[in-house]
């Protein structure tokens, strides 16, 4: 069991050209920001180094941190530009029992990630609901689409904070 | 009666109406579409089994529409599930009824301000006949639904007025 601190000096030692930022100051569980073009090379390397083994993908989910240029349209509804989207990475390792958190920031307006379903399978539905709620573009995922809205939803993504609701949706009225 | 009052001694006869006879067939086997949406479809299936015993009323889970004379729409229609709930109840033949489960399927239920994804009331897609209230409504309360339904079919008419 490695504890939070010799995981990231292991992840520090193996990829010295990737500029992690080590979150360990915080109120809840201290988590490492890994760059979005990076996240399968390290991702596969947890997976497989022989003191870590993080077989097991526990969680993999978004969150619309809302934090760029808030602006009104005519309606007066919420849009925002600029700012980023939080993928957040929770793996553990079932041989050693050691967890960790991994965070990924992306820009809101043009989201893309590479996946990790390459690294474990489970991942594939995970990133398909990232790609239906917040709209983040996984590449080499081997098929992304949506997969809790339907096929032919075209108003956008739900999770989104500025999100709006269509009125009708194959003319069925979607508000109360 | 008259001229036949009391000239059957045999006590195998019954005497009553072509429409009395129809909704008391119609009234009496009500096969269920064999389909659940979310929670409130574990407490249909809980109505279903022993302890409650749907079939003491004829009602019993058919695995096709074709077959079946109600459908139970038992949890949240989600706006994906809603074209398929219609598509299910127009494959069923006539004549067909609908009871309406639980507060999900009534009106949106907890989804009603922020459900995206939900539609508010399966009545949007196809008529009703009882709403059964409730997150998920007990057995008895199904099963109280289930005699209101049967309630209506007893007072149907084949005349128009």
């Amino acid at each position: 069991m490695k504890s939070f601190e010799e995981i990231s000096k292991l992840l520090i030692n193996q990829f010295p050209s990737i500029n992690f930022e080590i979150k360990s100051d915080v109120k809840f569980e201290p988590y490492i920001i890994v760059p979005p073009n990076q996240i399968d090379n390290v991702c596969l390397f947890l997976r497989d180094n022989i003191d870590l083994q993080f077989d097991s993908l526990v969680n993999l989910s978004a969150v619309d941190d809302f934090n760029g240029e808030k602006t009104k349209d005519e309606q007066g509804n919420d849009i925002m530009k600029g700012g980023t989207l939080s993928l957040y990475y929770h793996l553990e390792s079932i041989k050693y029992r050691h967890k960790i958190l991994l965070r990924v920031l992306t820009d809101r307006d043009n989201p893309s990630v590479l996946s990790v379903t390459s690294v474990w399978n489970s991942a594939n539905w995970h990133e398909r609901e990232a790609f239906d709620l917040f709209g983040i573009n996984f590449i080499n995922h081997p098929d992304l689409r949506r997969i809790l809205m339907p096929y032919d939803w075209e108003f956008g993504h739900p999770l989104r904070k500025d999100y709006q609701n269509p009125e009708f949706y194959q003319g069925m009225k979607v508000p109360y | 009666m008259g001229l036949l009052d009391k000239e059957f001694s045999e006590g195998n006869i019954i005497i009553t109406t072509t429409e009395n006879l129809f909704n008391w067939a119609r009234l009496s086997s009500l096969w269920q579409v064999s389909f659940g949406l979310a929670c409130c479809a574990i407490e249909m299936m809980a109505t279903s089994a022993s302890h409650y015993d749907f079939d003491r009323f004829g009602v019993i889970p058919r695995p096709s529409p074709r077959q079946s004379d109600v459908i139970i729409v038992s949890g949240t229609v989600t706006l994906k599930m809603a074209l398929r709930v219609k598509r299910l109840y127009e494959q069923m033949p006539d004549p067909k009824y609908v009871i309406s489960m639980g507060s999900c399927s009534n009106c949106g239920g907890p989804y009603w301000e922020h459900g995206y994804h939900v539609l508010k009331g399966v009545d949007r897609v196809i008529p009703v006949d009882v709403y059964v209230p409730g997150c998920p409504p007990r057995p008895e309360a199904l099963l109280e639904g289930l005699l209101k339904l049967q309630e209506k079919i007893r007072n149907e008419s084949l005349s128009k007025s």
